[in-house]
Parts: structure tokens; C-alpha cells; sequence
């Protein structure tokens, strides 16, 4: 029950006549506004429920037949189709012939931008520059297992010692300290050759040892002026290019336990066409030959 | 409540006896909600540092974002908001029933020291690597068992002293106040159902799992903003800004009618934080246009916040402290527009998982949820420990321009970031590749990033003034107020003619 109603001289409203700890409540009527904005947004919810799936019946999906998985098919089906025609080109004909194409050449290097981006940045960087620590750059002309189309073409299929592929790249260099091949000292002796070949060693007796042990245990795959072999997937070791870091605790590192950088086979998780363009992207980086 | 019946005619000139209010763990609370605040403020600045520069992640496992991003959102929801919320409603239904707590000091400080320890357990337990992977609910099951506890505790002495009110009507605060504890403590039961992987483990199964158990999480996560940030502050609007502006509410009808079409809606609007997921088409429909039915019903409070002041807007210009409040209700009146607006599926789709959600939660948390607080603890903090005012109004002039500047910035960095990136996400070429990876989207968002640790930084820097302040009051017995130099302003524009 009300117990005091007064006026509001401001505002001209009267109040509850309530009161709690001096605070009072004018009893003014709903804004118009506000009232029939709420109907509207109700009667709009009203419409939106009877035209969209709003009622948990299996197969009623309201009068306009949409549902979110029929959208996202039609609209991905869309795509697709806009692109289908180039992209069955594109699985016909080799990278060497893609980049001999104009045409094809652009369509690829801009597939393969977004290809590389979302799947090969990751390890290799935004550009190709690749990182220390195993990860090679892809942006000059120091290849592990070669530059040319195809070789690119089958690294990325068939991807590096994951397991995944027949074909892989598969060859490891063994840890020769942890094999029991070579000692400590033979290793480090090993290593401050492995140094002087790209002129960096500053100890000539460790070299002088180190050449023989050189000679029989790494010159077969990183050849006997450490000019690497492609091959093998034996990097250089007579430039200034270092995979895993070029300084001697690395090297010696590198030599007594081994490194064996991985890369997954991208056939099958990638459609043909998209490693076609990749191959012709990473090609164009700067290093392709 | 039969002796009020008698006393009505002249009850307001015939002072009845005041009951003898528990004020102590109010005065805990208030000053609870300042420190939850700092620390909470500072997690947030160190978090979004963390994001614009991650060497800051410190590189350990319990410094990094995934660990701090739930210490920082339970400080600020759970420590400050929540101490807020709860030393205020226990300050509001004493004074608003004309009743003291029921159970008593005793009540009070259990509720007090209970709480603290809750807060304190699950932010230990976050650095340390528990969670439930809940947003906002991450506590594990023993932290959520003693909460249960607590939260009932706080029911019984919140609702007792409805009871035995000496009022004939219960204050619309106290109808928020309550749905806010009931409806928080369904959500929290409802959403922690799960299993410990073996007795004496700290980490839990969810009950309800796949595709139900993220609409049950986002059925409590909703309505935590619903009745937590929602309710729970407009009770302590519905208490504050009416003492700020010694006017009454604007209209009882409206606040009968909002009260109810938004205790009604709010519940099923969880959905729309699924859109476009494995949710079925008909919840995530409904959750859609529940959201949008809750605009007016938002808007309701906001109404009655802002015209309360019919007849007392001079005040803005010298009451700092009402400004904070009045502010607080335009950013609340925005973000429930904003919130609206998302929940349709269309704008979801360009709005779901970017920097917008953020920006969003943002301006409800830094300007509604923040300022309101600042508001009241401006008016109560002179109250609880009988001051004539606070110590300088300078300083919340300051606090409250670096706090406004600093949810400026916030939101505009984060709306102008989450709108690029949400484009970025879905623009195609000419030939019908993404234009963007990913990465490109996220190294063109850093500018943004920087942006939000400025205004961050600003929004705590101002917090550090009130702290300041707070503890001025506290100290310094009825200190004569810093000059406030209003005298020489006008004399200076005379010069200047």
C-alpha cells in the first residue's frame, strides 16, 4: 500500500509513495518509444523464428530453407567451381611448364602465395628466409636436395625423413659420437676442419688431424672440399651457410649426435594442383635454378 | 512489517531508530574491491603487453598468456566486480530494509573472508596449471565445491535480511541484487557438474560433454555477463546514482518492466556465443533473437540510470563521483546495443573470434562495470568511514578523464582491429585465393595491440589515483579538501576579454 504519494515538482510526476533510506520512485508511465521499439524487436524475433530453423523438429528448417550446413557446401561449391577449370589445368602439366605459361604462371604464383603462407611459413618464414635451427630458407641458391622444379616439386610431395612417403628424402647422417665412430677428440679434431674449410679454424694441428678423419667419414656424402651433395641431401660445408649454426661447439654438436630435419609429405594433404604452385612459388623465392 | 502499516502517515518526519548496521566487512569489502582492482588492472596491462610483445611471456610456464588470461579475467570479474557487488548489496539491502544483516557480523566476515579465499585459491590454481578450460568458470571441482558453500552462505544472509525487512516493499535494487545471487548460483552448479579423474586429483571430467557441454558452458557464460555484470550492477546503480543525485527513480513502472523482460530473456541468449558451430541451426535461431528482444529490456536501465537526473544535471559538473556513474550507464546503454547487434548471425560471422568480442566485453567491463564501481565506492567510501567527502575531488576528476581516455582508446584500437581482421580472414583475390594468411592478419593487428596496453595503462593509472585517494580518506580525518580551483576560472576568462 502506498503510504505517502507526492508530486514531483520537476518533473511534474507523482511518486509510489514508497521510501527506502530516502530514496523514492516517480511512478512515470513507459516511454512510447522505448514500448514500442521492445514490440518491435518481438515481433521481428517473431518473423525471424517462423523464417529460419527455430524449432527443434528433425527436418523443419523454417520457410526460408536455410541451414548452416547446406550454406557453407553451396557457397564453397561456388568457389570451387570458379576456380575449377584452372586448377584441372594446373594438375595436367608440370611446375617447368606452369612457369613457362603465363597465364598459368600468374595463377599459380598467387595460389602458391597462399599455399606457402598457410602451410609452409610456419617452419620456413613469411618470405622463404627459413630460420637457425633447422629450418632451410628457400629464398637463395643453397639447396639441400636441389633447386630445379622437379626437385622442389618432389621434396615437397614426398617431403623429408617423416615416414610418410616411399619416396621421401630420407637419407640421415649418423651421430658418430653416440655410434661410438669417433671419439670426442676425433670429432673435435673433425670439426676444426670442417671449420677451415670455409677458412674459420684456428688451430692448424687440429686441422691437420682432423683431415684424415674428414676424408673417410664425411667426404663420401659432403664431399672432399665439403662441397655437398645434393643427392644425399648433405649440405655444404664450405660456405657460410649454416643450418644448424656454423660455430664450433654447433658443428661439433651437429657432428657427435647428427641432425635430421623433418618435413612432412604434402601429397595427399594437398591437392596436385596446390603443389604445383607451391613448387612454382618457392622457385620464384630467388634461389630457384 | 505490521508496526510500518501504523506508522505511515508522517513516517518520514518521525525518525524511526536506525538498526545497528553490519558495516565492518563492508568497509573489508570496499577496500577489497580497490586492491582486486589494482592487481586485476595490472594483469590486463601485462597480458596485453604479452600479446604486443610475447617475449614478455617470460618463457615459464607460469608466467605465459594462457595461465595470466584467467587470472586477469577472475580478478576483474570475480575479485572486483565481485567484491563490489557483494560489500555494496550487503551495504544496500541493510539500509533498503531498514534491517541489519541477518546472522550478523559473524555472517558478514564469513562472507568476507570466504570470498577472499576463494579468489585467492583459484588464481593460485590458475598459475599453477589448473583449470577446467572453462571460460569463466575455470576453477576446478574443490575450488567450485567451496564456493557452492560460500554462495549459499551469501544467499541466506542476503535473503534473511529481506525477510525480516522492516520495510513494507523490497527496493528495486535488492530485486536485481537477489536475481543476481540466485541466478549466479544455478549457473555455477549447473555449468561445474563434473567428475574428478580419481579422488584426491585436482583436475575433473565435464559432465556434459561435445557440442552440450558448450552450450551449457555458454548458457553460464552468458548469463554470467547477464546477471553478474548485468543485474548484479544494476542494483548498485538502482542505490547510487539515486543518493548521487538526490532525485528519485525515474520511473517505477519501467523498472517493474525491464526487471522482469530482461530476468525472462537474458537466460536464453547463451546460443549466440555458438554461431556457426556444430550448435543445431534452431538454438543458435533462438539464441539470436532472444539477444535481439533483450535490447529494450537493457536499455530499460539505462533509461531510468540516466533520467534520474531530470531536474539534477548541475550536478555532473561538480559531483566527479556521479559522473563516473552517469558515464558508466552511456557505456552500458552502448555495449547492450552492441551485444544485440553481434548476436545476429550475419554480423557474427564477421565478428565471431576477433578483437571485436573483445572491444566489446571491454567497453562493458571497463565502462560500465568499472565506472559504476568507481561511482559508488566515490560516495561509499566517505560513508562507511564518516567523512564529509573524499579527500580530493581533484584527484577522481583526474581518475575519471584517465579512465574515460583509457576505455576510449581500448575500444577504438580493439573495434578498428577486430573489424580488419575479421575482413582480412575472409577476403578473396581476383582469382579466388585468400588475400591473407594468417600470420599477416596478426602482425597487422599490432599496432592495435599497442594501442590497447596504452589504454590499459591510462585506466590503471587512474585507479592508482583512487587507491590513493581511498587511502587519504581513510587516514587523514575530515582533511580539508584540496583546492579545487573553480574560484579563479571564471576570473581568468575575465582577464582573458
Amino acid at each position: 500500500m502506498p503510504t505517502k504519494i507526492e508530486k514531483d515538482s520537476i518533473t511534474g510526476q507523482e511518486t509510489t509513495g514508497h521510501e527506502w533510506d530516502g530514496l523514492k520512485e516517480l511512478n512515470t508511465p513507459l516511454p512510447k518509444w522505448w514500448l514500442y521499439t521492445f514490440y518491435a524487436t518481438i515481433l521481428f524475433a517473431a518473423v525471424w523464428v517462423v523464417l529460419y530453423p527455430a524449432i527443434p523438429v528433425q527436418g523443419w528448417t523454417g520457410l526460408t530453407g536455410w541451414t548452416a550446413r547446406g550454406a557453407l557446401p553451396a557457397q564453397m561449391d561456388a568457389e570451387r567451381a570458379r576456380q575449377a577449370p584452372m586448377l584441372a589445368r594446373l594438375r595436367e602439366v608440370t611446375a617447368e611448364q606452369i612457369a613457362a605459361d603465363p597465364e598459368l604462371r600468374g595463377f599459380a604464383l598467387a595460389g602458391g602465395r597462399v599455399g606457402f603462407a598457410n602451410n609452409c611459413a610456419g617452419c620456413h618464414g613469411a618470405g622463404g628466409q627459413g630460420a637457425t635451427g633447422g629450418f632451410p630458407s628457400l629464398a637463395d641458391d643453397d639447396w639441400l636436395w636441389g633447386g630445379s622444379f622437379e626437385a622442389i616439386h618432389t621434396t615437397i610431395s614426398h617431403g623429408v625423413r617423416a615416414g610418410e612417403s616411399d619416396e621421401e628424402r630420407g637419407i640421415a647422417m649418423p651421430a658418430f659420437l653416440a655410434t661410438g665412430m669417433l671419439t670426442q677428440a676425433q670429432i673435435n679434431d673433425t670439426a676444426d676442419f670442417v671449420l677451415s674449410l670455409s677458412g674459420r679454424s684456428a688451430d692448424p694441428a687440429a686441422v691437420t688431424r682432423g683431415r684424415e678423419l674428414y676424408a673417410e667419414n664425411c667426404a663420401s656424402c659432403h664431399g672432399d672440399g665439403g662441397e655437398g651433395n645434393r643427392d644425399m641431401g648433405a649440405p655444404r660445408l664450405n660456405d657460410q651457410i649454416w643450418l644448424y649454426g656454423g660455430d664450433r661447439a654447433s658443428v661439433v654438436r651437429s657432428i657427435a649426435y647428427s641432425r635430421a630435419g623433418v618435413m612432412p609429405a604434402w601429397r595427399g594433404r594437398l591437392d596436385p594442383a596446390m603443389i604445383n604452385m607451391i613448387t612454382v612459388y618457392v622457385h620464384a623465392l630467388g634461389g630457384g635454378e | 512489517m505490521a508496526t510500518l502499516s501504523a506508522t505511515q502517515p508522517g513516517a518520514m518526519s518521525a525518525p524511526r531508530p536506525m538498526p545497528d548496521y553490519v558495516d565492518g566487512p563492508i568497509r573489508a569489502f570496499a577496500i577489497a574491491t580497490i586492491f582486486w582492482g589494482l592487481v586485476g588492472f595490472l594483469v590486463g596491462v601485462v597480458i596485453a603487453s604479452q600479446l604486443a610483445w610475447p617475449l614478455l611471456n617470460l618463457d615459464l610456464e607460469w608466467t605465459h598468456f594462457g595461465r595470466l588470461r584467467p587470472v586477469h579475467t577472475s580478478a576483474v570479474i570475480f575479485a572486483f566486480g565481485g567484491s563490489a557487488l557483494i560489500g555494496t548489496s550487503l551495504y544496500i539491502v541493510q539500509r533498503t530494509c531498514r534491517a541489519r544483516l541477518f546472522g550478523g557480523e559473524e555472517m558478514g566476515w564469513f562472507i568476507f573472508w570466504g570470498y577472499q579465499f576463494f579468489i585467492v585459491s583459484a588464481a593460485l590454481s590458475y598459475v599453477l596449471g589448473y583449470s577446467q578450460g572453462k571460460e569463466y568458470a575455470e576453477p576446478e571441482w574443490f575450488i567450485d565445491i567451496f564456493l557452492t558453500v560460500l554462495w549459499v552462505t551469501y544467499l541466506v544472509g542476503f535473503g534473511g535480511t529481506i525477510i525480516k525487512r522492516e520495510e513494507p516493499h523490497i527496493y528495486v535494487a535488492n530485486w536485481f541484487l537477489l536475481a543476481f545471487i540466485i541466478t549466479v548460483a544455478m549457473l555455477h552448479i549447473g555449468n561445474n557438474i563434473s567428475l574428478p579423474i580419481h579422488w584426491g586429483s585436482g583436475f575433473s571430467y565435464s559432465a556434459p560433454a561435445g557440442v552440450q557441454g558448450a552450450m551449457i558452458q555458454w548458457w553460464y557464460g552468458h548469463n554470467a555477463v547477464g546477471f553478474f555484470l548485468t543485474a548484479g550492477f544494476l542494483g548498485m546503480m538502482y542505490y547510487f546514482i539515486p543518493k548521487q543525485a538526490n532525485r528519485p527513480i525515474y520511473s517505477y513502472r519501467l523498472s517493474i518492466v525491464h526487471f522482469w523482460s530482461i530476468i525472462f530473456l537474458y537466460i536464453w541468449a547463451g546460443p549466440h556465443h555458438l554461431h556457426y558451430t556444430a550448435l543445431p541451426d534452431w538454438a543458435q535461431t533462438l539464441g539470436m533473437v532472444f539477444s535481439v528482444m533483450l535490447w529494450m529490456p537493457s536499455w530499460g536501465g539505462m533509461i531510468n540510470g540516466i533520467m534520474t537526473l531530470s531536474g539534477a544535471w548541475d550536478k555532473l559538473r561538480t559531483d566527479p563521483g556521479l559522473r563516473f556513474s552517469v558515464t558508466a550507464v552511456a557505456f552500458y546503454g552502448m555495449s547492450t546495443f552492441e551485444g544485440p547487434v553481434m548476436s545476429i548471425r550475419a554480423v557474427n560471422s564477421l565478428s565471431h573470434y576477433t578483437d571485436w568480442t573483445i572491444g566489446h566485453v571491454h567497453s562493458g567491463a571497463l565502462g560500465w562495470n568499472g565506472l559504476i564501481t568507481f561511482g559508488a565506492l566515490y560516495w561509499l567510501v566517505p560513508a562507511l568511514w564518516s567523512r564529509a567527502r573524499m579527500y580530493s575531488t581533484r584527484l577522481i576528476e583526474w581518475h575519471f578523464w584517465l579512465a574515460t581516455l583509457g576505455i576510449v582508446l581500448y575500444i577504438t584500437a580493439m573495434w578498428v582491429s577486430g573489424i580488419m581482421q575479421g575482413l582480412m580472414w575472409r577476403a578473396y583475390d581476383e582469382l579466388g585465393f585468400l588475400q591473407y594468411s594468417f600470420v599477416e592478419t596478426v602482425a597487422a593487428m599490432h599496432p592495435y595491440y599497442v594501442i590497447r596496453v596504452l589504454g590499459g595503462a591510462l585506466y590503471l593509472t587512474g585507479a592508482i589515483l583512487m587507491a590513493w585517494n581511498v587511502y587519504k580518506t581513510i587516514t587523514v580525518a575530515d582533511a580539508p579538501e584540496v583546492e579545487r580551483d573553480l574560484a579563479p576560472a571564471p576570473a581568468r576568462a575575465v582577464a582573458a576579454e
